[in-house]
């Protein structure tokens, strides 16, 4: 295509770009989508607080313990998988896959609670999607959050599975690394939906 | 640079080297399965097309139903059957996808890539827009059409005023092509952020790739809330959920808020793209390189920003409160503001320009006669007052038309005919472009000119009919004519997709004498684009490789 001859200007050298690769973009693209998704999510929730005639309310209804024990198993897990992502940085493979086990560990642990605590609305409160607004906007948005935990936990265990059958290294962990991102996103949205939820909209104070 | 003789797609699939298959089943066996960026941006844009026949008979039938007063074509529920559908239609199955599809098809070409990001990905995202669709239609087989409007107020969508599944199958129908629609999003911004030829910065896009850019961005903003908010209905639908069950504290006002989030960007989904098409346009047919490349990019995130804060401009008659009032139609006014840079900056590049008027240019300039005017009646209704008084007239309808047939539909069909030859080695034939043009402009501005008459008049939007003495008579029979004369402009159209397809004059790798890369490689281009990827040093690589004694980048 270029005819270099000496009579013609030539081009200035080509600088090579650094960035991110097409993978990572991709999921940084869709976290945004995601942040919308549950932007959308969290606004209704708001939006429909306090609006009820009938009961149970947040106060009522929420007890925050067994939240508190499931929020430090989601915010641990992240610290773990940024643990693991350190370890197959530096080549050990051995160590990734434990700490990568332990993330998925607190997030089914986390989904255990969560499920407790859907029982115990459920059965004790009388609390349903069409019990009331809180039902509906509670259950849509921790549901949904839920899902994602359950998501993740599917993915990290695709990466489980590469990991053991040696398939996940220094040079080729861009898998691992695109979940430990969206599990990152999990929890951040887990933090913003418990400060929501359950602090400020209990009425605010733990 | 010429490689193999042109060999069309479709003669491809016939013979599609192994020598096993031939006939209709390979043919339909290779486009199913297809992960090739080129052949699905095919089947987006053949989609849209079936979608546009559909949507265009829905419309055909209303106005039939409109011509006389009083007359009883359509019963009252079968019209509100059909304007929800074809609304529906029109926007999410036409009017995104055809963009989508031809995203797809040019994004890789022009940034000298051998396909998108994610091909399977690509993959998915049609065929679950295009199930989407299915399902939606669907509906017409349980009993009837959902009848609640395409921007489906609540809470007609409850189950208490919508009975029977229709506005079941119109949720989830909307809801997975969403998903398609936010996978392909995520595809382009891949694409175009990390598979550039080696030297081509994010300065020396071309326009077209650079608004797609920004089109993905906003469809990734914008269509989460709307599939957040249709989970809601099914919600309400399906569990008892009370989001819009206004007897139980639901909102009504809420749903209005969510959908519009999404209602307003998607305007500006279905004009990016075709701003860039138009960038490509008419500096080519010109023979002037774009005026104010970077005015014009920076012109088109600031459309993106400011637009994700207007959406309540739809709201005036709900009651919001004097200050959202002020503060929306100022925002909204404000778009106002780098659109204009935009129009002024092409008719810049067309100025002292060489001109040729082939049919591309011809479209081009029909998009820029008609989207101006839009634009002003979009002015009148982002006044407060004034909105009060036309709100959900058929001066709405008019405005809304106008600027998607007169902006979206004009400028794709210059696009179609700009980048026909490229897909299928073929020129479109330039006597039938003529035909169906004019047509197409006289029956456009007949159609949606007097309905901003008979809006002013009073008459409004969606009423399957009216008296005789309110003398909307006259503007609905223009309005009817117009309709009628546009028809004949879109049978010329596929007649002229189908028979140049068949014997168009050959076309060559670059009929236009143009100057980005999908014109570097044969036409159709092979399925791995380019031999060699090229290496770019301006924003008019072809020009640089045609003149290199002046080449493009010692000036930018
Ligand atoms: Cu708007």
């Amino acid at each position: 295509m270029t005819t270099a001859t000496h009579t013609f200007p030539s081009p200035p050298p080509l600088v090579a770009e650094q960035g991110l690769c097409a993978a990572q973009w991709g999921m940084v693209a869709f976290l945004v989508s995601e942040v919308a998704f549950f932007s959308t999510l969290i606004v209704t929730y708001v939006t429909f607080l306090g609006q009820d005639t009938v009961g149970p309310t947040p106060a009522e209804a929420l007890s925050l313990p067994l939240v508190i024990g499931t929020t430090i198993c989601l915010v641990s897990s992240s610290v773990l998988i940024h643990g693991a992502q350190l370890a197959i940085e530096h080549g050990r493979q051995r160590l990734f896959s434990f700490l990568w086990a332990g993330t998925i560990a607190l997030g089914i642990a986390f989904l255990v609670g969560t499920a407790v605590e859907w029982r115990e609305l459920i059965v004790d409160h009388q609390l349903t999607i069409g019990r009331n607004l809180f039902g509906t906007t509670y259950y849509t948005l921790v549901g949904f959050h839920g899902l994602h935990v359950t998501g993740g936990v599917i993915a990290m265990t695709v990466v489980l599975g590469l990991a053991l059958s040696r398939n996940v290294t220094r040079d080729n962990c861009i898998s691992a690394q695109l979940v430990a991102w969206y599990w990152h996103f999990v929890d951040v949205v887990w933090i913003v939906v418990f400060l929501v939820v359950y602090v400020g909209g209990r009425g605010g104070g733990l | 640079m010429s490689l193999a003789p042109p060999a069309h797609p479709f003669e491809n699939a016939t013979h599609d080297g192994s020598g096993r298959r031939f006939g209709l089943t390979a043919m339909l066996h290779t486009w199913t399965t297809s992960v090739d960026h080129k052949q699905i941006g095919i089947l987006y844009i053949l989609m849209s097309l079936v979608f546009l026949v559909i949507g265009g008979i829905e419309a055909l039938l209303m106005r039939w139903q409109l011509f006389f007063p009083r007359a009883e074509v359509l019963a009252p529920n079968t019209f509100n059957q059909l304007f929800t559908m074809h609304g529906t239609t029109m926007i999410f199955f036409v009017g995104m996808p055809i963009l989508i599809g031809l995203g797809n098809y040019l994004v890789p070409l022009m940034i000298g890539a051998r396909d998108m990001a994610f091909p399977r990905l690509n993959a998915f995202g049609f065929w679950i827009t295009l199930f989407g669709g299915l399902l939606v239609y669907f509906s017409f087989a349980t009993g009837g059409a959902p009848a609640i409007g395409w921007f489906a107020y609540a809470p007609l969508t409850e189950q208490t005023f919508a009975r029977g599944p229709a506005t079941d199958f119109w949720a989830l129908g909307l809801l997975i092509s969403g998903i398609g629609t936010i996978a392909a999003a995520v595809n382009f911004v891949a694409t175009i952020l990390a598979m550039r030829a080696p030297g081509m910065t994010m300065r020396k896009l071309p326009f077209f790739v650079w608004t797609m850019l920004w089109t993905a961005v906003q469809m990734l903003f914008a269509l989460p809330p709307l599939t957040a908010a249709l989970v809601m209905i099914l919600f309400d639908r399906q569990l008892g959920a009370h989001f819009f069950d206004v007897q139980n504290g639901g909102s009504a006002y809420l749903w209005q808020h969510l959908f519009w989030f999404f209602g307003h960007p998607e305007v500006y989904i279905l004009i990016l793209p075709v701003f860039g098409m138009i960038s490509e346009v008419i500096p080519v047919f010109s023979r002037k390189v774009l005026f104010g490349y970077e005015f014009m990019a920076a012109a088109t995130v600031a459309i993106v920003f400011i637009s994700m804060g207007v959406w309540a401009h739809h709201m005036f008659c709900v009651g919001m409160s004097r200050t959202l009032d002020l503060v929306f139609a100022a925002a909204s006014l404000l778009v106002s503001i780098p659109t204009g840079i935009k129009f002024f900056n092409w008719l810049a590049t067309m100025f002292g320009g060489r001109i040729r008027f082939a049919s591309p240019m011809l479209f081009a300039c029909g998009f820029l006669s008609m989207f101006v005017i839009g634009g002003l009646t979009g002015i009148m209704l982002a006044s407060v007052p004034l909105d009060f008084q036309l709100s959900d007239s058929y001066f709405v309808v008019g405005h809304f038309h106008w600027v998607l047939i007169g902006g979206t539909l004009f400028g794709t069909f210059a696009g179609i005919y700009y980048w026909y030859p490229k897909m299928t080695g073929r020129m479109l034939s330039e006597r039938l472009a003529r035909w169906q043009f004019w047509l197409l402009y006289i029956g456009f501005i007949l159609t949606f000119g007097p309905m901003h008459v008979s809006g002013m008049l009073g008459m409004p939007r969606r009423i399957y009919t009216y008296d005789p003495d309110r003398g909307w008579a006259l503007w609905n029979q223009l309005t009817t004519l117009g309709a009628l004369i546009q028809t004949p402009s879109y049978a010329i159209f596929v007649y002229n997709l189908v028979a140049s397809w068949r014997n168009g004059t050959p076309a060559g790798d670059d009929p236009w004498d143009a100057w980005t890369l999908e014109w570097t490689t044969t036409s159709p281009p092979p399925s791995y684009n380019f031999e060699e990827l090229p290496v770019v040093h301006s924003r008019r690589p072809l020009w640089d490789a045609k003149h290199p004694e002046d080449p493009d980048w010692q000036y930018e």
